[in-house]
């Protein structure tokens, strides 16, 4: 793909002043003048409240979203010069419940990137069978079933296979386990974090969870409506004297003492 | 003389008025569907247009079938007796089931999957025709389903003004004061549309997913 011979720098994604908000000036805006540098083969994870801006930042990623004001760069272009559909092709995407096509198999869901992109056949099912093994799903009994036909954690991996398929760069994942079941979700953070490292990805990851971002990340951002309040490595993070950071370790803390 | 003995005794002339009746449904069903379909999925990205597609649609729906065939009888060129005022009144009736609901059918849809959709990369164009159509089509296929069943009882009011079909029989009848002939067209007209209704959810239930 031509995405990868132009990569410019160590920073594959680059945010600038960027400002987002609703109804342009009128409303608060929902991120506030933030910048930010995301570097190549980083998992950097983006944790917040509802409401704190993380999901609307990954949607000005694949410019799903455009900033009022600031710059988004994506692989030293702004994502306003990029053809959207380029931008978005060259940009896995993970979902919360998937939002995988009901109307399609698994194996059709899957290649959907790559059969857009106009892949031979048999080079799109043999892309197929190599993610639905590396997501752990036997591509036999898989491949043609419909998502009805799916567990939640299921659903989830044939997401995180079908993001991939393209092979792209950046992988940017909203929430992508937060509708599972605690072992099931534990399950999949494991093994994910596991694929993480091996795959070299950059990868923008948005939760609400502590754990997943301690368990996950290579550098945890804290969002506060719009802003950026904390920036840290997982082992320094808790260590951040910041009201929000205290706010969210005492979700882990509490919990021993809630039982006891 | 009983019904039996009637149709038995005029079995071409039904046959004959039901092949009629048919022609004239699916006529009017296809400019309807050839219509509503492609207008349901221009409106779904401009509410003005929506609007007043919709309410006008809605407009012919609420007009008696019987005052509608007498409006347009009076306009030159899709007026005047027989069966071509007969299939416009029959298109402006079905139009709002399918209008309605193929705009129902597309906007409905989970909007996690047009989200993935969009952020795949999909263009809108490919959004519309693999991910939106295929997944609203049963209920654009409900929507059509419902059309056919009022067309077909629409229709055998169309005999009212000339273009022939079923309710030649029952008009006839009404006038002999005759059940027989009454039943003549009564049954075929509600055979057709329990028919219709049978096949088109058949086909409904085959497109379903999940």
């Amino acid at each position: 793909m031509n995405a990868k011979a132009d990569l410019p720098s160590e920073s594959t994604i680059v945010l600038h002043d960027v400002t987002y908000s609703i109804n342009g000036k009128a409303s608060p805006p929902i991120i506030d003048c933030i910048s930010l540098e995301i570097h190549v083969g980083e998992t950097l994870v983006l944790l917040g409240r509802s409401g704190s801006g993380k999901t609307t930042l990954l949607k000005l990623i694949n410019g799903l979203l455009s900033p009022q004001s600031g710059d988004v760069i994506v692989q030293g272009r702004p994502t306003c010069e990029w053809d959207a559909i380029r931008l978005r092709r060259g940009i896995g995407y993970v979902i919360q419940e998937g939002g995988l096509f009901p109307h399609f198999t698994v194996a059709q869901n899957i290649g959907l990137v790559p059969k857009l992109e106009k892949w031979e056949p048999a080079r799109i099912a043999k892309r197929v069978e190599e993610l639905l093994i590396l997501v752990g799903l036997d591509p036999h009994e898989f491949a043609t079933r419909r998502p009805h036909q799916l567990s939640g954690g299921q659903r989830q991996r044939v997401g995180v296979a079908r993001a991939l398929a393209a092979d792209p760069l950046i992988l940017l994942m909203d929430e992508p386990f937060g509708a599972l079941d605690p072992v099931t979700r534990a399950e999949l953070q494991r093994e994910f974090s596991k694929l993480v490292r091996r795959l070299g990805k950059t990868i923008v990851f948005v939760t609400h969870d502590l754990r997943e971002a301690l368990l996950l990340a290579s550098r945890i951002i804290l969002l506060e409506s719009g802003h950026i309040v904390a920036s840290a490595k997982p082992q320094d993070f808790l260590h951040i004297d910041h009201p929000e950071v205290k706010a969210f370790a005492s979700c882990i803390d509490d919990l021993p003492g809630a039982i006891a | 003389m009983s019904p039996l003995q009637f149709f038995i005794g005029h079995r071409a002339e039904i046959l004959q008025a039901t092949a009629t009746h048919l022609t004239l449904v699916l006529i009017a069903m296809a400019i309807a569907v050839l219509i509503a379909v492609p207008l349901g999925m221009v409106i779904v990205q401009r509410p003005t247009l929506r609007n007043i597609a919709l309410g006008i649609a809605s407009v012919f729906q609420t007009i008696p079938s019987l005052a509608l065939f007498g409006f347009l009888i009076p306009i030159p060129f899709i007026g005047g007796i027989g069966p071509r005022t007969a299939i416009v009144a029959l298109v402006l009736y079905a139009l709002l089931p399918i209008l309605r609901n193929t705009y129902v059918g597309l906007t409905g849809i989970d909007a996690a999957v047009l989200q993935a959709a969009e952020a795949m990369g999909m263009t809108n164009t490919q959004i519309l025709w693999r991910v939106r159509l295929p997944l609203a089509l049963p209920v654009i296929l409900a929507g059509i389903r419902t059309a056919t069943i009022i067309t077909i009882g629409v229709a055998t009011i169309a005999a009212a003004i000339g273009a022939g079909g079923l309710g030649t029989f029952i008009f006839r009848g009404v006038a002999m004061v005759s059940n027989a002939v009454i039943l003549a067209g009564a049954i075929p007209a509600a055979l057709l549309a329990i028919a219709a209704d049978l096949l088109l959810a058949w086909l409904e239930r085959r497109l379903k997913v999940a």
